[in-house]
């Protein structure tokens, strides 16, 4: 491990042992398995993967929350296991959706009591707090009573706290969760800026959206069912399909659709199947543009009309599709 | 748009352990100011309950002293349902709100979080405590007769430290039980009443029932500050004042032995089997 690593996790695993009700024997449930990381320090890193992936796991094992079950991590080259006093001293976290704090207090009042827990004085506190709040956007709310905060608020308050204290790593557990565009574009673009302004600081940030990993991160992990399928840059990534051809069908089909005679063309790499409202979307990936022809003919023996089709670039979306077989959300 | 400065100094040990006793016992100070109702809830309500006592002993007949045995106790159950309420189940109520994580993951010590907690409700409690205090002893007409000023501040601030100690301690076992903490929190309410003695004098339990009363600090707090305000006081007493220090001071310790093993255990615990931040894993 170099002298610049942040994070590093080695055949890391974590198993719950779970059960429904008392008299129910346990049953262990991997929430990870053989996770090997590295990120480098001033990297802003990405771990994508749906809803139950492991990525709220591989978070709060980092932050000292929880104890792996297996393997070993370092965060800022200090065993977690073993010290991990010293490491909360270089670390914070915020949560999407997290409603910490106290709703009696103000915005102003709940941030510096968590300076207090970091040591920092209250003059640089409350500096630090008028000045990320200004960029952030909400100087204005600073007197208002964390309880009378929207969502989109409460999470902007929850943004400053993580950065606030100024931490060596940061780990940000889907930040945008449950925030409107306009939201999320706003935490988005204070993230981009923080990490260019503060080259030595280190970022950890799971997501679910394809486009926050995209546009934010140097590095994207992608992982699910507890297992990272691949990490790379996401232009790296996506450069796994290059060779692929990519497209996108809009079809009407008032009679359903048979998704398996599509897979079954030899040459279909991948292929999912997606409704909008009555619309019905096939993203398919193929080895090459020539399956296409195969595609329309299957189609027309469905009896599907094609009301629009289109080759598209790779995204990040189709790398996902391309590793686990299912679209992020239908996973 | 030019971003924040690094932060150059942290504070780090005794200081940061200050400085999150100061940060942590805020809430709940300022809480008092920012919801008012406490005024009706906490004053009014115990006041009923001390007027009930208070009529009781009238209407028997006995001796006067008994009404500010009366008012003095009604007075100390707002440092029970504080401990009950405001420090016991509190650690599980900052891991429902997702506060808990938080504070475990920032460098400051829990003792230290546990301790403002205390001290906040220490301070938000005595508040309470005194105006039942005054208002008990002007309706019903209370005369106090203090022997010694300085050892009833020593026996208050003594069964202060010994009875938050306890909620310090019963904090991190409620952490552990999770969702039973409400209940146990309901459980221990109206008990604790009779063996600690709030409405007459301990004493009345026999030895053994004033003996196993007096594990809760507030039985021998209590008992040692009614004789050292009232006249009848020493004749009612369980055990001699000076006894009643030793004792306090040796639950003190063992209360907050107990909390700082019983938190850094179970946060052990906790952690190794995800409960800090998960109640169904």
């Amino acid at each position: 491990m170099g002298k610049t690593t942040a994070v590093e996790t080695e055949n890391l695993g974590r198993i719950y042992k779970i059960r429904n009700n008392k008299k129910e024997a346990f049953k262990e449930l991997i929430a990870l398995s053989h996770v090997n990381l590295e990120i480098k320090k001033g990297e802003l890193f990405g771990l994508l993967g749906p809803n139950g992936a492991g990525k709220t796991t591989l978070i709060k094992i980092l932050t000292t929350l929880l104890a792996p079950t297996s393997g070993r991590a370092k965060v800022a080259e200090i065993d977690l296991e073993k010290f991990p006093e010293e490491v909360r001293k270089k670390i914070n976290m915020v949560s999407g959706g997290e409603t910490s704090g106290y709703g009696l207090l103000t915005v102003r009042e709940n941030l510096w009591m968590f300076a207090q827990f970091y040591g920092i004085d209250s003059t640089i506190a409350n500096d630090r707090i008028k000045k990320l709040a200004e960029i952030v956007g909400i100087a204005d709310r600073l007197n208002t009573k964390s309880s009378d905060l929207s969502t989109g608020l409460r999470q902007k308050m929850n943004i400053i706290r993580g950065f606030l204290t100024d931490p060596e790593i940061l780990f940000l557990d889907e930040p945008t969760l449950g925030l409107d565009v306009g939201a999320s574009r706003d935490v988005r673009k204070f993230i981009k800026n923080w990490m260019d302004d503060n080259q030595e600081r280190t970022l950890l940030l799971t997501t679910h959206y394809m486009v926050e990993a995209d546009e934010l991160c140097d590095r994207v992990a992608i992982i699910n069912q507890g297992k990272v399928l691949a990490c790379d840059t996401p232009s790296n990534l996506k450069t796994m399909l290059q060779k692929d051809a990519i497209f996108h069908l809009n079809l009407y089909s008032p009679n359903g659709l048979n998704l398996d005679n599509f897979k079954n063309i030899p040459g279909v790499k991948n292929c999912v199947l997606s409704n909008v409202q009555d619309e019905t979307h096939l993203d398919i990936i193929l080895e090459e543009d020539s399956i296409l022809t195969e595609i329309i003919s299957e189609s027309s023996q469905q009896k599907l009309k094609i009301i629009k089709l289109e080759k598209r670039e790779p995204s990040l979306e189709d790398v996902f599709v391309h590793l686990v077989g299912q679209k992020i959300e239908e996973v | 748009m030019s971003m924040v400065q690094t932060i150059k100094n942290k504070r780090t040990g005794f200081r940061l352990f200050l400085m999150t006793v100061l940060g942590r016992s805020y809430p709940r100070v300022v809480g008092m100011t920012r919801e008012k109702s406490w005024l009706f809830f906490d004053i009014f309500v115990p006041l009923l309950s001390v007027s009930a006592y208070v009529f009781v002993y009238r209407a028997i007949g006995a001796p006067e002293d008994y009404v500010g045995f009366v008012v003095v106790g009604g007075a100390m159950t707002a440092f029970w349902m504080n401990i009950l309420w405001g420090m016991s189940s509190q650690l599980y109520w900052e891991k429902e709100q997702g506060n808990l994580a938080l504070y475990i993951i920032s460098p400051a010590s829990m003792m230290a979080i546990l301790l403002g907690m205390a001290l906040g409700g220490l301070f938000s409690t005595l508040l309470r405590a005194i105006t039942i205090m005054v208002f008990g002893s002007l309706l019903f007409h209370v005369s106090y007769y203090v022997v010694s000023f300085w050892s009833l501040i020593a026996i208050f601030s003594l069964s202060m430290v010994s009875l938050y100690g306890l909620g310090m301690m019963s904090a991190s076992i409620f952490l552990l039980l999770s969702r039973e903490a409400w209940h146990l929190s309901n459980l221990a309410t109206e008990p604790v009443y009779l063996i600690s003695g709030m409405y007459f004098p301990i004493k009345n339990l026999g030895f053994w029932g004033s003996a196993f009363g007096s594990l809760i600090p507030l039985s021998l707090g209590l008992d040692a500050m009614r004789q050292l305000v009232f006249k009848s006081g020493p004749s009612l007493g369980f055990l001699s004042v000076k006894l009643e220090i030793i004792l306090l001071i040796v639950l003190s310790i063992i209360y907050i032995g107990a909390a700082k093993y019983l938190l850094a255990h179970i946060e052990k615990l906790a952690v190794k089997e995800g409960r800090i931040t998960e109640n169904r894993r």
